[in-house]
């Protein structure tokens, strides 16, 4: 099973922000306000670096992690789901009034 | 006390070269309250556009400003102080309402403490300068403070006003314009402190442009009229910032989170005095203002010998921690910032269930009676594993995650274990053991025997990716200017190359 996966409703706004946006990135961020949750960028627009793994794919778009983050998740598989909610930070489905979620299942390496 | 619920207006807008401005594509967006979860106004949903407006507006008033005495721009910052400070419960039920905190915290630690940083920033100005040396008999060197000119501030929802106040005061009181933009999750607060304030500094020195990160942030962080880019957030998009500053190669300063460890050695239980009763609070700080802040002390490093009985006073404590109606100030903890910050934190308890850490107390959300549509979530103590992801991610929540070490060298090797180094706290009655932790912790800020405090005149910022740059203190003014060096010689002579 993928470390990646998206819930029906998660993906249905990734199909909107492509019509408006073109192709999609993913990178998970860590830390303060608005962190500990998926970040979603037009392809390319966040620079990635050697620190950083692609940690699965969701409906096309690659979705990238922090290296160093990632130890912490070497047994865990995500599900990103999306929330009502006004979250802030510079992630695309901001404007629509709903922000993507990170939800985990663990298991055993 | 039940303070009134504030009174907003129907729909905002932005302040650009000192007027209230509607956005240009005429669009707004609905904010709501997490203490009820209902829309209260409307507030401009600006981009690219409105970015122009008010960087040029601050461009022509840098003209005048970068140029005006300190004693001027001190003496405007004290009135800002004196100002909010009269409408200091007015502007604290406003807070409460646009964040969700607890009046109790407004009242007595965003407010106050925004009023003494702006007197703080009106007063160095007053007291330092350049400085001078002699190189030789004839030349002298001398190091010369600029005003960068425009700066951007892009501000955090977890103590609006008061984060909003660490970044302008040194900004202005360093001579430079800004254009601020508040979080869109708690935009209105700094917004009613633009009305009380707006008319005390020159039109154009202080622009706020409302807006979405994507949309209104952006075509800020990367104007190329910015000379510099202040931010506060989590870490992708400090990545950001810094990829976007790169592009016009101008300064920034972030900062990023953490995942603080709160130290309790052995020996605050070698009497049961008030000490020990203060460091039982210290515990408890992870609950102030929701644990939406940077340096919650989210992760409790407990001796093992004394695990049991301080856990028992710390759990106690815990479970008197009175929840309600965030406007009554006896209530001591109020609703999450957001809908979205409630949902992830219940998601991380999901996560720390699932790890196998314990569950101590708390572990839901609390049903408020008084307003079951807001976003309230129970303190919680789990015990568990430095290597756990709830001790490792940032929760920004009402979360600590508990852990026990046996002896100094392995405390200090969990506290440092951490992507994080912004802030840390050590209790003990033991100086040597004291010093030993202040100075071996990677953070930005330690704590000893206290916590969550923040006076103007100490410095506050990140190591490793908790980011870098030191709000709360004078050396802020470095980051808001340049140095020119202008070197003069008093000789007649040539130099006797050619």
């Amino acid at each position: 099973m993928d470390r990646v996966s998206i819930t029906p409703a998660a993906s249905e706004i990734v199909r909107q922000l492509k019509e408006t946006h073109g192709a999609l990135m993913f990178h998970m961020s860590g830390g303060c306000c608005d962190g500990s949750a998926p970040m979603c960028f037009a392809e390319g627009e966040f620079m990635l670096g050697s620190c950083d793994v692609q940690m699965g794919e969701i409906d096309d778009c690659p979705f990238y992690i922090a290296a160093d983050t990632f130890t912490y998740y070497k047994n865990s598989r995500i599900v990103i789901d999306v929330t009502q909610g006004r979250g802030a930070s510079f992630s695309l489905e901001i404007p629509l009034g709903v922000r993507f979620l990170m939800r985990s299942e663990l298991f055993e390496t | 006390m039940k303070y009134p619920k504030p009174s907003f207006k129907a729909r905002y807008e932005n302040f650009i070269n000192g007027q209230w401005t509607p956005p240009v594509d005429g669009q707004y967006f609905g904010n709501s309250s997490p203490v009820d979860g209902a829309n209260f106004c409307e507030i401009p949903r600006s981009n690219k556009k409105d970015i122009d407006l008010a960087v040029k507006a601050a461009w022509e008033a840098a003209e005048t400003w970068t140029k005006s005495s300190a004693a001027e721009r001190s003496r405007i910052l004290n009135k800002i102080a004196d100002t909010i400070e009269a409408n200091l419960p007015m502007l604290a039920a406003v807070e409460t309402w646009d964040n969700g905190k607890a009046i109790r915290e407004t009242l007595n630690a965003d407010l106050p403490l925004a009023v003494d940083h702006f007197r703080y920033f009106a007063s160095v100005i007053r007291a330092e300068s350049g400085d001078y040396a002699d190189i030789n008999a004839d030349t002298v060197s001398m190091e010369v403070h600029e005003p960068l000119g425009v700066v951007a501030q892009i501000i955090p929802w977890n103590f609006p006003i008061l984060m909003a106040t660490w970044k302008l005061a040194p900004a202005l009181a360093a001579g430079n314009c800004v254009v601020l933009k508040p979080a869109e999750q708690t935009p209105a607060s700094i917004l009613v402190v633009m009305e009380l304030i707006g008319d005390l500094l020159p039109a154009g020195v202080l622009n706020v442009v409302n807006g979405f990160g994507a949309e209104a942030g952006k075509p800020l962080a990367t104007h190329p009229d910015v000379r510099k880019v202040a931010f506060t957030g989590e870490t992708t998009t400090g990545r950001l910032i810094m990829q976007y500053a790169s592009e016009n190669i101008i300064p920034v300063t972030l900062e990023l989170g953490g995942k603080s460890p709160n130290i309790f050695h052995k020996s605050i239980m070698a009497e049961d005095d008030a000490f020990l009763d203060k460091a039982v609070e210290g515990f408890v700080l992870f609950a102030l203002n929701q644990g939406e802040v940077c340096t919650c002390p989210s992760r409790a490093l407990i001796h093992e010998d004394i695990y049991e009985a301080f856990m028992q006073r710390c759990i106690q404590r815990v479970q008197a921690i009175k929840m309600g109606d965030p406007l009554e100030d006896s209530t001591m903890m109020g609703a999450q910032a957001s809908n979205d910050q409630y949902e992830k934190i219940l998601s991380y308890m999901d996560i720390g269930k699932k790890e196998g850490a314990q569950l101590l107390t708390g572990g839901a959300a609390f049903e408020n009676e008084v307003y079951p549509k807001g976003h309230y979530i129970q303190p919680t103590v789990f015990k568990g594993t430095n290597d756990m992801r709830i001790f490792q991610e940032e929760i920004f929540g009402p979360v600590v995650s508990v852990t026990t070490f046996k002896d100094d060298d392995e405390a200090l090797e969990i506290a440092n274990d951490t992507l994080y180094g912004l802030g840390a706290g050590v209790w003990t009655r033991d100086v040597h053991q004291m010093q030993f932790f202040a100075r071996g912790i990677h953070a930005g800020r330690v704590w000893c025997n206290c916590y969550h405090d923040y006076p103007a005149h100490a410095s506050f910022g990140g190591y490793k990716k908790s980011g870098f740059g030191r709000e709360n203190h004078k050396m802020m003014l470095n980051h808001y200017r340049h140095t020119k060096n202008v070197l003069t010689s008093y000789s007649k002579n040539a130099l006797g190359f050619f």
